[in-house]
C-alpha cells in the first residue's frame, strides 16, 4: 500500500512520503476510483486537510483503503458510505441527497438522467421502505437498518489491493 | 499500522515468528489462487467479456464452457467403456479376442446387413457427401452403433460383457449429466434466492448497495451506469403497469382475456402446423434414400434430400420465435412476464421439433404394415441396422446445426458489420447492428445438447464431436460478439440468466431421456448389427446378466429393486 501511495506523488518527493499530502487530481488518477462516481465525495470525507482542498495524507490514504477492503466491519462500511452519500454533508440523506445520488449513479450525461416524475417516483418508494420515523429524511441509524438488510451492501464495498 | 506495532514490540519471540510468517503464507494462498485461475478454461476470455459486457453476457459463455466439459467427460466415459475395449479386442492388442455368439433362432433374414462401406473406386466427391451425412465409409467406423458388434471381449483371461456395459456407460451418462446439472442449478438458486430476499427493501438495495466499487474499466462503468437506470426505470414501470392492471374494468379484463385465449389457440395452431410438416418431410427424406438390399446396392439420395429435415427444423426455430414475438404484444402482459411466455414457447417449439423427428422415425422403422417386420419385429428390409440409423440422423442434425451457426456469423453479421460502417444510407443505419440476444443463442446450443444426448446411445462417439463443435463457437461466438454486435439496451439479472439456463437444460435432459428409454425398453433391437444382436430389446441384457449372478447376490438384487425400497430411495 505504502509502494502505490508513494507512485502518486511526483518524483521529487517520494523519500519523505509518510509526511506528505497527495492532491486530489492526483488520487483520481487511481483505478479503482477512476470509474467511480462517487470519486469527489470518497476523496472529500477520507481527506483531513485543513485546508479544504481535499489532498490526502498516507494515513488518509491507509484509512481509505481499510474501509474498502474485505475485512472491513459492515458497521464501519455502511458509516462511511452514510458519510459518503450525504452530499450537503448535514448529517442525514434529504430528498436533494437523494436526488443527487440517483443522478451519479445513473451516469453524468443529460439523457442517462431519469426523468423528473420517475425520480419523484423514486424517492418516494425509498423513502417508503427506509424512513421510520416518516420525517421525510433518512439518519444514520435508518441508513444502517436498511443496509444491514440489504443482500448486496457487502459485496459492493470490496476493492482489489 | 502504528498500534500493530506496538503490539509486536510485547509479543514473545515464538508469536512473533508465528505471526509474520501467517502474514506471508496469507500472501503466497492468495498468489496461488491468482495463479490457479490460469488454469481454468477460458478464465481470462470469460473475465474480459465480463468486463465489457455485463455479467449476464458472461454467464452465456459460461454456460457454454460447462457444456464443453460436460460433453468431454462423456465422451471419456463412453470411449474408455466401449470403444476402447472394442478396438482392443478388435486388433489383437493385448492378447484380447471377441466372441461372436450367433443365437440358433433368429431368422436369417433378419440378420443380412451390408453397409457400403465403399470399396474399389470412388468419385472424391462420396467422401465429402459421407462425412456430412454419416453413411458409405463412416458408417462403418466406431461412430455408429453398427461397429459394435461383439458380444464378449476377452482380455487375457477376463471377460468383459460388452453388451452389459454399453447398456450400463447409457445410462451412466444420462446420470452423470442429470446429477451435475442439478448441482449447478442448486449452486445459482442458493444465489438468487439470496438477491430476491426482500421485495420490501429493493428499491433502497439498488439505490444505496447498486454500485460495484470493483469497477476500473470506463466501458464498463458506463454500461454499470446504463444498467441501473434500467433496473430502476423497470421496477418503477412494473408498479405502474400493476397499479393500471388493478384499476380495469370488467369489461376490459373480459376482452383481454379472450383475446389471450384466441391467441394461445393460434400458437398452438402454429406449432401443430410445424410437427406436421417435420412428420412429413421426414417420411418422405426416409422413403427416397431407401436400401434394396437384393441388388447390395445401397441409393443413397442427393444431399439436399437428406437433409431436408434438418432443413425444415432450422427454418421452423427461425421463424416460430419471430411469430410468438409479435403475438406477445397483443396480449397485454407484465414485461417480466411477456419474456418469460415467449422464452417458454421458443423452449417447447424447438424440443418439440426433434420430438417429432423421432417419432416419425421410429413411425418409419415400425412400420409394420403388409407382413414387413413378421419374423423381426421390426422394419428389417429397410431398416437392417436401425439404430445406425437413427444415430445417422442426429449425426446429421449436429452436423447441420453447426454449418447454419457458422455461416449466420459468417454471412449475415460481418456483412451486416460492414454495411453499416461503410453505407450511411438512412434504412441501412435504422436496421442497425444486431444486439447480442442472449436468450435465442441460449436456446440454440441446448438445442444442440439435446441432440447429443439423444444420439449418444446410438453413437458413442457424437459428445467428442459435440465437445469440438462448442469448442469452435465459443470462439465464432466472442468474435461476433466484440465485432458486431452493440450492447444490448436491456440488461437481465444474471442469477436468474442462470437458473433460467439450467432449468432449459434440464428439460432438455428429461425429454432425451425418452426416446433412450423407449429404443431400450421397447423396440426391438436390430438382428443384424450391435451388441444387443442375441436380445429381444436392448433392456434384456440387464435381467439375463442377474440371472447368471450367484442366488444370495440375485436375492439381494430382487430386494433392491421390490417397491419397497425403490420409491423412498427415489424419492430421496
Amino acid at each position: 500500500a505504502y509502494k502505490r501511495f508513494s507512485e502518486l506523488l511526483p518524483k521529487e518527493e517520494r523519500e519523505n512520503a509518510c509526511s506528505r499530502r497527495v492532491p486530489k487530481s492526483h488520487i483520481l488518477t487511481l483505478p479503482e476510483l477512476r470509474a467511480n462516481p462517487f470519486q469527489h465525495r470518497i476523496c472529500h470525507v477520507f481527506s483531513t486537510s485543513e485546508a479544504g482542498d481535499d489532498s490526502m495524507s498516507f494515513e488518509d490514504f491507509l484509512d481509505m483503503l481499510s474501509v474498502f477492503s474485505d475485512s472491513a466491519t459492515s458497521d464501519i462500511k455502511s458509516h462511511y458510505a452514510f458519510r459518503i452519500f450525504d452530499f450537503d454533508g448535514d448529517g442525514i440523506l434529504d430528498r436533494r441527497d437523494l436526488e443527487q445520488l440517483v443522478n451519479c449513479l445513473t451516469g453524468q450525461s443529460e439523457e442517462s438522467r431519469l426523468s423528473s416524475m420517475e425520480m419523484e417516483q423514486l424517492i418516494e418508494n425509498i423513502l417508503e421502505e427506509s424512513d421510520i420515523d416518516k420525517d421525510g429524511t433518512i439518519n444514520l441509524s435508518e441508513f444502517q437498518h436498511v443496509v444491514s438488510r440489504s443482500p448486496d451492501f457487502a459485496r459492493c464495498g470490496g476493492v482489489q489491493q | 499500522r502504528n498500534s500493530q506495532q506496538a503490539d509486536i514490540k510485547y509479543l514473545s519471540g515464538w508469536k512473533k515468528w508465528k505471526k509474520t510468517h501467517s502474514k506471508s503464507l496469507k500472501k503466497i494462498l492468495t498468489e496461488a489462487k491468482g495463479l490457479s485461475s490460469y488454469l481454468v478454461l477460458w478464465q481470462h476470455d470469460i473475465h474480459s467479456i465480463e468486463g465489457r459486457f455485463g455479467t449476464a453476457i458472461q454467464s452465456y459463455f459460461s454456460f457454454l464452457r460447462f457444456l464443453v466439459l460436460l460433453n468431454f467427460i462423456i465422451f471419456i466415459l463412453m470411449f474408455s467403456f466401449i470403444t476402447l475395449p472394442t478396438i482392443i479386442s478388435n486388433y489383437g492388442i493385448f492378447n484380447s479376442t471377441t466372441a461372436k455368439i450367433s443365437s440358433k433362432d433368429i431368422e436369417y433374414n433378419c440378420t443380412i446387413y451390408e453397409p457400403n462401406g465403399n470399396k474399389g473406386l470412388v468419385y472424391f466427391y462420396t467422401y465429402l457427401q459421407d462425412l456430412l451425412s454419416g453413411t458409405g465409409f463412416l458408417e462403418v467406423t466406431s461412430l455408429f452403433y453398427g461397429y459394435y458388434t461383439v458380444d464378449d471381449v476377452w482380455i487375457s483371461v477376463m471377460r468383459y460383457n460388452l453388451p452389459l456395459a454399453y447398456l450400463l456407460s447409457a445410462f451412466a451418462y444420462l446420470a452423470l449429466s442429470l446429477i451435475w446439472i442439478i448441482k449447478r442449478s442448486v449452486e445459482g438458486f442458493q444465489q438468487s434466492l439470496v438477491h430476491d430476499a426482500d421485495p420490501f427493501q429493493s428499491y433502497c438495495n439498488k439505490v444505496f448497495a447498486g454500485w460495484d466499487f470493483c469497477i476500473t474499466d470506463p466501458d464498463a462503468a458506463r454500461l454499470k451506469h446504463r444498467s441501473l437506470k434500467y433496473e430502476l426505470q423497470m421496477d418503477l414501470e412494473e408498479e405502474r403497469l400493476k397499479q393500471k392492471i388493478a384499476d380495469r374494468t370488467i369489461k376490459e379484463n373480459l376482452r383481454i382475456y379472450s383475446l389471450r385465449i384466441l391467441i394461445n389457440i393460434i400458437v398452438i395452431a402454429i406449432l401443430s402446423g410445424c410437427f406436421y410438416s417435420i412428420y412429413r418431410v421426414t417420411v418422405f427424406s426416409q422413403e427416397k434414400s431407401s436400401v434394396s438390399i437384393r441388388n447390395y446396392t445401397r441409393t443413397d439420395s442427393i444431399e439436399t434430400v437428406q437433409y431436408l429435415p434438418s432443413i425444415v427444423i432450422t427454418l421452423a426455430n427461425f421463424i416460430g420465435p419471430l411469430i410468438f414475438s409479435l403475438l406477445i404484444g397483443f396480449e397485454d402482459y407484465l414485461p417480466a412476464f411477456e419474456i418469460i411466455v415467449t422464452l417458454m414457447r421458443c423452449v417447447f417449439l424447438r424440443l418439440a421439433n426433434i420430438g417429432v423427428l423421432l417419432f416419425s422415425l421410429w413411425s418409419q422403422i415400425s412400420d409394420c404394415a403388409a407382413d414387413k417386420c413378421e419374423p423381426c419385429g421390426y422394419n428389417y428390409k429397410l431398416y437392417p441396422c436401425w439404430e445406425s440409423d437413427v444415430g445417422k440422423e442426429m449425426y446429421k442434425l449436429m452436423i447441420f446445426d453447426f454449418i447454419i451457426i457458422m455461416s449466420v456469423t459468417l454471412f449475415v453479421d460481418f456483412p451486416r458489420k460492414l454495411l453499416v460502417t461503410h453505407c450511411s444510407c438512412k434504412a441501412v443505419q435504422w436496421c442497425g447492428l444486431q444486439e447480442f440476444r442472449i436468450s435465442d443463442n441460449v436456446l440454440e446450443i441446448i438445442y444442440g445438447q439435446t441432440i447429443c444426448w439423444i444420439g449418444t446411445f446410438f453413437s458413442p462417439l457424437l459428445p467428442a464431436i459435440a465437445t469440438v463443435k462448442y469448442f469452435i463457437i465459443f470462439y465464432i461466438k466472442k468474435i461476433s460478439l466484440i465485432h458486431t454486435r452493440k450492447p444490448a439496451d436491456k440488461p437481465i439479472r444474471a442469477s436468474t440468466s442462470n437458473v433460467f439456463f439450467l432449468s432449459v437444460l434440464l428439460i432438455g435432459l428429461v425429454l432425451a431421456f425418452i426416446p433412450v428409454g423407449v429404443s431400450i425398453a421397447s423396440i426391438p433391437s436390430s438382428k443384424a448389427c450391435g451388441p444387443f444382436r442375441n436380445f429381444n430389446t436392448s433392456w434384456e441384457v440387464v435381467p439375463d446378466t442377474i440371472l447368471g449372478f450367484p442366488r444370495g447376490l440375485q436375492q439381494f438384487l430382487f430386494g433392491l429393486a421390490s417397491e419397497a425400497f425403490a420409491v423412498p430411495f427415489f424419492i430421496v
